[in-house]
């Protein structure tokens, strides 16, 4: 009983490591991108005024790009973080 | 929230994430998502005739307000499919409509309050129910698979069954590099709908998980915690009508392009 709680514990613990990583590096890194997008969609507006309708849709189709991969992250790790599948394995190999 | 049954926020969770299924044959393969095809149909019902509707009573004078929304709808639409392909859109482009508005109400789903349909259902004994189809990674393979089927086929069309070969077997390094060109190319073509895929299942997924934990925070008990679940609520609800739309709009725009894609010639 012990061991099956510990093994729990550590499983819990590497799979909320593993989340907050997952959600955090994704946060950065799609933040980085939507940053430098956002500066050089305000440098060419600036540059060029008549060009901002089709630079602003193009923008905001770059948003959702950028955003996709930062969600699918996120929903992962959430997934993880609360129905973890691998610890269901634990679970059914300790007959409960 | 869940104030009657002393329900955990993991419990609360994962109950939400439990679809309403019917098992038809033997199998995972063979059991039906009821409500992810329930909503889906009744969504493209109400769509159909909506525009239906409004297209049957069309008049050329002073648009009446539907039809002026249906005609900025539609003229949006084919403005953007018009954008990236130069040919004749007969299809694309009311396959863009559909697929943007199509899309677009299932995402819409999603900003219902979360516990608001399960919650009705469950008076009928409808123990599971999950409201948004798009959340579902069936629902939107089935849509990207149905648009990396349109892809084949006019490339087929637009190249012929020769050329679409010397295509794949030579396209970026050149006829003697034949066996990486094809790998090249398989890669390119399985990648554009899977993530064409997980890109909105991903973004309605983590919605509406964020969504439940919002309302466990409400539901958790304590004054702080209410105040800052309805506040967080608030704000993502907001956030998330923009991906939604963002969403619905990229996915219209993808599947043009893909399409367009496939009928270049290099």
């Amino acid at each position: 009983m012990e061991t099956l709680q510990q093994l729990i514990g550590n499983i819990q613990a590497f799979t909320a490591i593993g989340a907050g990583l997952m959600v955090g590096l994704g946060a950065l890194g799609a933040c980085i991108g939507m940053g430098v997008m956002g500066s050089k969609f305000l440098e060419a507006a600036g540059r060029q005024p008549e060009l901002m309708p089709v630079l602003q849709s193009r923008m905001f189709l770059l948003v959702g790009l950028i955003d996709a991969s930062f969600l699918i992250s996120l929903a992962i790790g959430l997934f993880f973080a609360f129905s973890n599948p691998l610890l269901q394995a634990v679970r059914t190999a300790a007959g409960g | 929230m869940s104030t009657e049954a002393p329900m955990g926020l993991s419990e609360y969770i994962t109950h939400h994430l439990g679809n309403l299924t019917v098992q038809v044959g033997p199998g995972g393969f063979w059991t039906l998502q009821v409500d992810t095809l329930a909503v889906s149909l009744i969504f493209a019902v109400i769509i159909s005739l909506w525009l239906w509707s409004f297209a049957r009573r069309a008049s050329s004078g002073v648009p009446s307000r539907g039809q002026a929304f249906v005609e900025l709808v539609v003229e949006f639409v084919d403005g953007q499919v018009k954008d990236v392909f130069h040919g004749d859109s007969r299809l694309l482009g009311p396959l863009a409509l559909t697929v943007f508005l199509w899309v677009l109400f299932m995402n819409l789903m999603d900003v219902l309050p979360i516990d608001a349909i399960p919650r009705a259902l469950s008076l009928f004994g409808v123990e599971h129910f999950r409201a948004v189809p798009t959340a579902e990674i069936t629902t939107t393979f089935a849509m990207s698979l149905t648009i990396f089927v349109l892809t084949i086929f006019y490339s087929f069309r637009a190249k012929g069954f020769g050329g679409y070969m010397k295509e794949v077997f030579t396209e970026p390094f050149g006829p003697w590099l034949a066996p990486l060109n094809l790998l090249m190319n398989l890669i390119e073509m399985v990648s554009k709908p899977v993530s064409l895929a997980m890109r909105l299942f991903g973004n309605m997924y983590a919605g509406e998980l964020v969504f439940m934990l919002l309302a466990g925070m409400i539901g958790a008990g304590s004054a702080v915690l209410f105040g800052l679940g309805v506040v967080g609520y608030l704000a993502w609800g907001i956030f998330e009508l923009l991906i939604i739309l963002i969403q619905a709009f990229i996915f219209m725009v993808l599947s043009v392009v893909y399409i367009a894609m496939a009928q270049q010639h290099h």
